[in-house]
This record gives C-alpha cells, structure tokens and sequence, in this order.
C-alpha cells in the first residue's frame, strides 16, 4: 500500500500554520488520592497539565492517567455521558467528568476532583455503589403486570400517558443526586433521590400494575419523607431531571392515594 | 509479546511497598449503615406520611395562631407595656382565648418537637447520640405540653 500523503504541514507535530497560538494552557488537577493498601488517610495530590481548555475534565484524568501516574484511579466507560460511571465531585460539585469542559470550571484556579460523598470509598475515585443499587433494586424497577400469559402484542400507550412520565426515564444511574443530599451523607439507609426517580418512572406509566406496590415501600422511615427538599439532587442531575419535583410528586400520589 | 515481568501476581509494588499481600489481604472496608442482618426488614407504616402533613397543616394553623398572638400581645393597645397579671387574667377570663392559646400551646409544641426530631435524624450520627436526644427532646415536649395545659385550665385570677 502507497503511504498516505498528508495534505497538513508535517505530521510529526509541527503546529499548523494559522495556528500558531497555542490552545494550551496550563491548570492543576487537584485529586483527592486514596489508597487504602498504603495509607488509611485520603490526601490531596496536584497535577500540572497542558490542555486544551475545550477539553473534558476525564481527558484531563486520562492525560495523569496514561502520561503522568498510572494509579490514578477512577470509573468511566462510555465518556460521552450516557454509562453514568464517572460521576464525581468537581470543584464542590457533582458532575460527569466527561460531560464538563475544562473551560467551564474556571481552569485559573486548581480544580479540585473528590470522588461522590456518602458512598465508601475503594480507591482514589471510586467508590462502592452498592447500596445505591441495592435501593435502586428496593424500588423494583421493571415492569410488572398482572396477566402471567406472554404478551401477544406490544403495550400501546398513548403519547400522552408516556410523556407523563418521560423525564424519569432519562435516569443514567450516575449517583450524582443521591450522593449530594445532605440526608444521604448522613445516613445511607435514606433511598435516596435516584431510586425514588426509578421509582416513579414506574409509578406513573400507564402500563405498569405495581405502583401501589412501590408506592407502599417509599412510604417508609427511610422513604420519601426523608426528603427535605433542599434540591441539591436537582442540581446534580447530568440529565437535567427535575428530580425534587419527581419526589414531590411521588409523595402526592402517596398522599392523595390515603386522603 | 514477550514479557520479562517476575513480580508475582496479584498486587504490584504500584506506590510504594505494598503492606497487603494475597495471603495477607487489606481488611475489607465496611460500608457505613449498609442493610445487614440486623437492618429492620421494614421501617413502612404512615407515621412519616401523617408527621410530614401535620408539619404542613399545623404551620398554616399556627400562621394565624402565632400572627395574631403577637399581634395583641406585642403591637396593638399600647404594646407590651399593657402586659401584667391583669391582661392575661382578663384575656384567659374568654374561652374563646383559652382555646386559642391551648391550641397554639399544642401545635407549636408538637410541630416544633416533630421539627427537631428530624433535624435529630438528619443530623446525629450514632444511634445513641440519636436515641438520647429523642430521649430529652420527648421528655421536655410532654411536661411543657402538661404543663402549659393545666395552667391554661387551672388559672386562678383570684390567686392574690
Ligand atoms: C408560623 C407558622 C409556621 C409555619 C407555616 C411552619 C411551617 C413549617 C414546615 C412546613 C416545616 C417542615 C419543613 C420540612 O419538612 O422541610 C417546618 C419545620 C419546622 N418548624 Fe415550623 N412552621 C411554623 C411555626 C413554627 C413554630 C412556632 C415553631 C417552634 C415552636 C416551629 C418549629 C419548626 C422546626 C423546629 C422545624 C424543623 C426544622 C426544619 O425542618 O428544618 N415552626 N415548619
Ligand atoms: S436522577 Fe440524574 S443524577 Fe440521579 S442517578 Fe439519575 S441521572 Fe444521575
Ligand atoms: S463515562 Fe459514561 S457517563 Fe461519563
């Protein structure tokens, strides 16, 4: 096979004309490290990098990881936020690295990366997800009907009854919003924001027979009373859910379901 | 594809001497309040249901309760320099005013108990730092409610 000819200047990294500026600039990537096989403390570790502020933050992890420190320790998969593996905490806030530009996150000052509060953590940023999932599976977040036959046909359902509860569906199952209610921190038995949201993607679809069902186990000491509105959950949300508005409407139906 | 690497499987020396080894393992780390064993099966019922309506309803309630207690007490006729043994007598003389002050007595004291028992949940971490606030919070809720009741009930204007 012929080489390929380029057509740019030179291929072993001469800038293009034109681009004679670089788009680099230098920010600090300030990881909060955790190792629990060679300290019992988690402590900070700063990070210089050239970037491209048009860049995402987990380029910017996968820069330490690849080039600089190998053992830098993080979850991501699909890096264009739909996996819901890399949610951490970014400057104080909750985010998807993979969804937040450098530029966006004022690269002049250190940015600093946390993983998710409330939730155990392994190692550097990841944590043990598993009792959010074990809430999330509390809620049973399938489809339940009463007929025990196969389905001849395919549940039709009017546009109507589906947008009823079409934000709920966009649920990626990131953790973002449970791990920054202040009621979670303190007590991981609260189910939390993304397991209510699971739940009444269910509870108001028009095909599902088990809304009472889910109704009756959010109605519960650790349920949806917990929730003190404080809309930290809607905040977080990568998917832009309106999570509090969700729960509150969770707890309506529980409501005028009694009253 | 040839590989020169001698370190034995498992952990490597990534950062540092590793302390832990497979025969040695790193102590599995507990997550906090994950559901074990002894987790009640279930915490359900309507208790939280009534308690989050009764915050609900008995704020409305106290909105004009509290308002216009402050209102006669504080502001109208002269303000607080009007208050002594006499207005309160003469107020508590009506019962329409003693089942205004028992029903404030009773909602605010209720509301606010059930206000700081969540703040106790939302806040205390350990079960028993939780249980002895309670503990203090309950017992000083029923004797202001007992107390306040049979003052409004027992008030004697003739006490002098
Ligand atoms: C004036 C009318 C009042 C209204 C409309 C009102 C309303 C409310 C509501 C709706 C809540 C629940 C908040 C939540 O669930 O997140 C609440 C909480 C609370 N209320 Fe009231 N309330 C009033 C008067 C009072 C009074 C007189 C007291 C004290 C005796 C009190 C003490 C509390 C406490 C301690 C809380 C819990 C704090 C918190 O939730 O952050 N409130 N109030
Ligand atoms: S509701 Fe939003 S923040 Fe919460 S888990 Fe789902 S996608 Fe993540
Ligand atoms: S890596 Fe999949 S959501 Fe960010």
């Amino acid at each position: 096979m012929a080489t390929p000819v380029l057509d740019k200047a030179d291929a072993a990294g001469q800038p293009e004309p034109g681009f004679a500026d670089s788009p680099y600039i230098t920010v600090t990537f300030r990881v909060r490290r955790f190792n629990p096989e060679v300290s019992a403390e988690a402590t900070w570790e700063d990070f210089q990098l050239e970037i491209d502020p048009k860049e995402r933050v987990l380029d910017g992890l996968h820069k330490i990881k690849w080039d600089v420190d190998g053992t830098l320790t993080f979850r991501r998969s699909c890096a264009h936020g739909i996996c819901g593996s890399d949610a951490m905490r970014i400057n104080g806030k909750n985010r998807l690295a993979c969804k937040t530009l450098i530029k966006d996150i004022n690269p002049e000052k250190p940015i600093t990366i946390e993983p998710i509060k409330g939730l155990t953590v392994l190692k550097d940023l990841v944590v043990d997800m598993e009792p959010f999932f074990q809430a999330y599976r509390d809620v049973m977040p399938f489809l339940v009907t009463k007929d025990t036959n196969e389905p001849t046909r395919e549940r039709l359902q009017s546009a109507e009854d589906r947008e009823r509860f079409d934000d709920t569906t966009k649920c990626i199952l990131c953790a973002a919003c449970t791990s920054s209610c202040p009621v979670f921190w303190n007590d991981g038995q609260y189910f939390g924001p993304a397991a209510i949201v699971n739940a009444h993607r269910f509870i108001f679809d028009s095909r599902d027979e088990a809304g009472e069902q889910r109704l009756e186990i959010l109605n519960d000491r650790d349920g949806v009373w917990r929730c003190r509105t404080t809309f930290n959950c809607t905040d977080a949300c990568p998917r832009g859910i309106e999570v509090t508005k969700a729960i509150q409407e969770v707890k309506r139906a529980l409501i005028t379901r009694r009253y | 594809m040839s590989t020169t690497e001698t370190a034995a499987p498992g952990v490597g020396p990534v950062e540092g001497t590793p302390v832990y080894t497979v025969e040695n393992p790193a102590p599995l780390i507990e997550a906090p309040r994950k559901r074990t064993k002894k987790t009640p099966k279930s915490t359900r019922g309507n208790f939280e249901l009534a308690a989050w309506l009764f915050m609900r309803l008995s704020g409305i309630v106290l909105v004009v309760l509290v308002i216009g207690h402050l209102l006669i007490q504080l502001v109208l006729d002269g303000g607080v320099s009007k208050i002594g043994f006499a207005f309160v007598a003469g107020r508590w003389a009506s019962p329409f005013w003693q089942v205004w002050d028992l029903l404030m007595l009773w909602l605010a004291m209720l509301h606010g108990a059930n206000g700081l028992r969540t703040v106790i949940n939302d806040y205390a971490e350990r079960p028993n730092s939780r249980l002895w606030l309670k503990a203090l919070l309950y017992t000083a809720t029923v004797f202001t409610i007992l107390l306040g009741t049979l003052v409004i009930f027992t008030f004697d204007p003739n006490i002098r």
